[in-house]
């Protein structure tokens, strides 16, 4: 499957690319309106057309592509920063109060229904990038310190790690010094896959309105622009979708074939 | 069994206590006073004052705390600050659009699900499954909103079989109910749909591997009779629970596609409510969908246990 690895990695480099590269060039300043050049369908100058205030879209999915990976990025970030730490924290006590905790704690933010807290929380502090990205954020943490706990909890029981336990280290060194590098594969298999919903989760939130403001482009908004010009211009809806779709499945191939990659054990049907 | 269920029922009412405390006390901290949003900055001292005692905003936080908890444990939800009537009403009105939004999207989904899931396990590895897999690729990375427009644009817009948006109503007879819910749950359904085959998928392939069927196969049964007769009834568990899990997605994703189709439902709710600060509605419609995936969860929990009572000794 290692045509996964190279569909996923060469549609997600290309998303990455295309955010980096707006930071130096678009083909027009993604906010300068031209109202005279409203809702042109994709052609030659404007290669994918422009919206209701002439706005070039081309460049608008450029940066508006940066706007979705800082934000799924740092929510990733977010998960894995608290949630490794009590994963492993939680599996080197297995069986304690703070496992204990730990683990229900995690229930605790599983059974919420994310999508309706994201918008909880952003409605209640403020629509913006900053608090949709902790939205997101809170809810990859479960996410990290499950997995976590989980593959280190079978670490605990092999000979190497019984070594370093005669050897007198502490249960925080070996979790960091042999846990953690054997469960860094599956941290970034599940990166990815929290990264590709994250994409998601920005999306529907910068859709209702309570992510990124104006204006800063977001490819959610795009949409909830386009939503009464559907008739009129179809491509101002379908261009940002085609976007959200190409990278959340740019990103979920490449972490399938990580995760055959870097460890063919786990060759098992995702679901 | 009866200690399983007593646990778990013990750990379901712990989880709503906090949940509750969390909706709370995350509203509480809320800026703006839906007294003075009522009433406008110009308002006079002491009509806010009235209005704050009316309202029941002046007695202290764990109070109304203890107050909404108890009113909701009784039924009563509280009064809305704005339109002045019961939210337990307003929630019961848009509950008739968003729950039956759900279970249509929950049934339309296991509908494809099941017959993809089994088609792509019975061919692993072949050109159906590889299609069937793709598909569902797909499915789980098209964002349901957007699915959402494009089935208004094309079925709505250009063919007019279905209206672009809005609610006929329940009283127009149940079709028209139906009709106008049936854009809005195709929407819903895809991706759940495309989750819920490949568990189908991967869970009927962990079962053809077992031992029983090998004797299955062994006994004179044709593949395809093998895995109807005991795959089937065996992988069904863990697609039973993802079922479980994803009416609970389907309420929460429901508020996005209401706002899609215009449909009066919860999520609706939610946000006029937001915008309005009318934070009692607010926190009682998020609680009320919190509970339901919590008691789902804790149904699915034991149903489980009831049909494999080797779960029970986990916890």
């Amino acid at each position: 499957m290692r045509r996964n690895l190279w569909l996923g990695g060469a549609l997600s480099s290309l998303v990455v690319l295309a955010a980096l590269i707006s930071f130096v060039w678009t083909p027009f300043d993604h906010a300068a309106m031209n109202i005279p050049e409203k809702l042109q369908r994709p052609n030659a100058v404007h290669w994918f057309g422009t919206d209701h205030f002439g706005r070039d879209i081309f460049s608008m999915i450029m940066v508006g592509a940066r706007t979705s990976i800082a934000v799924a990025l740092v929510a990733v970030g977010i998960g894995m920063a608290l949630g490794v730490p009590l994963g492993l924290a939680a599996a080197a006590r297995k069986g304690s109060w703070l496992d204990e905790l730990i683990m229900r704690g995690n229930d605790l933010i599983f059974a919420f229904p994310s999508l309706v807290i994201a918008i909880l929380i952003t409605a209640v502090f403020g629509a913006g990038a900053i608090n949709a990205i902790i939205a997101i954020g809170i809810f990859n943490i479960p996410v990290f310190a499950r997995i976590t706990r989980g593959a280190a909890l079978s670490l605990w029981e092999r000979e190497f790690i019984l070594a370093a336990r005669v050897a007198g280290k502490s249960a925080a060194r070996i979790s960091v010094e042999h846990i953690l590098p054997n469960v860094a594969n599956l941290l970034i298999v599940q990166g990815t896959i929290q990264f590709s919903l994250g994409i998601l989760a920005e999306a529907a939130l910068s859709y209702v309105g309570l992510g990124a403001q104006p204006p800063t482009p977001s490819w959610g908004r795009m949409l909830a622009d386009a939503q009464t010009l559907v008739s009129l211009a179809p491509h101002l809806a379908l261009i940002p979708g085609v976007a959200i779709i190409l990278t959340v499945l740019g990103l979920n191939l490449m972490g399938d074939g990580l995760r055959d990659y870097l460890d063919p054990r786990l060759r098992v049907a995702r679901t | 069994m009866l200690r399983y269920a007593l646990k778990r029922l013990i750990s379901l009412i712990i989880s709503l206590a906090v949940a509750s405390l969390v909706i709370f006390f995350v509203i509480e901290v809320a800026p703006g006073d839906p007294a003075q949003f009522m009433l406008g900055m110009n308002a006079q001292p002491d009509t806010l004052a009235a209005l704050r005692a009316e309202l029941g905003l002046d007695v202290p936080k764990w109070e109304r705390y203890l107050d909404w908890v108890g009113g909701m444990l009784t039924g009563d939800f509280g009064t809305s600050y704005t339109y002045r009537t019961p939210v337990a009403d307003m929630v019961a009105d848009r509950l008739w659009v968003s729950l039956p939004l759900a279970l249509y999207a929950l049934t339309l989904s296991t509908l494809i699900a099941f017959p993809a899931g089994i088609y792509a396990a019975a061919r692993r590895g072949r050109a159906g499954d590889v299609a069937v897999m793709g598909a569902t690729q797909l499915g789980v990375a098209i964002p349901n909103f957007w699915f959402a427009m494009m089935l208004v644009l094309i079925f709505a817009i250009n063919l007019r079989w279905f209206g672009a948006g809005g609610f006929a109503g329940w009283d127009k007879g149940f079709w028209a109910g139906i009709h106008s819910l049936t854009l809005p749950a195709i929407a819903l359904a895809l991706p759940q749909a495309a989750i819920l085959a490949r568990v189908m998928r991967s869970s009927l392939l962990d079962i053809l591997g077992e031992d029983f069927m090998r004797t299955a196969r062994a006994k004179g049964l044709s593949r395809r009779q093998a895995l109807w007769r005991h795959g089937l009834r065996n992988a069904l568990i863990p697609v039973l629970t993802i079922i479980g899990l994803q009416f609970a997605f389907l309420m929460a994703g429901a508020i996005i596609i209401e706002q899609v189709f215009y449909l009066p439902g919860l999520g609706r709710l939610i946000f006029q409510s937001i915008s309005a600060r009318d934070l009692i509605v607010v926190e009682s419609v998020v609680m009320l969908l919190v509970f339901a995936v919590i008691v789902v969860n804790f149904l699915v929990d034991l149903a489980y246990a009831a049909v494999d009572p080797r779960l029970r000794s986990r916890t």
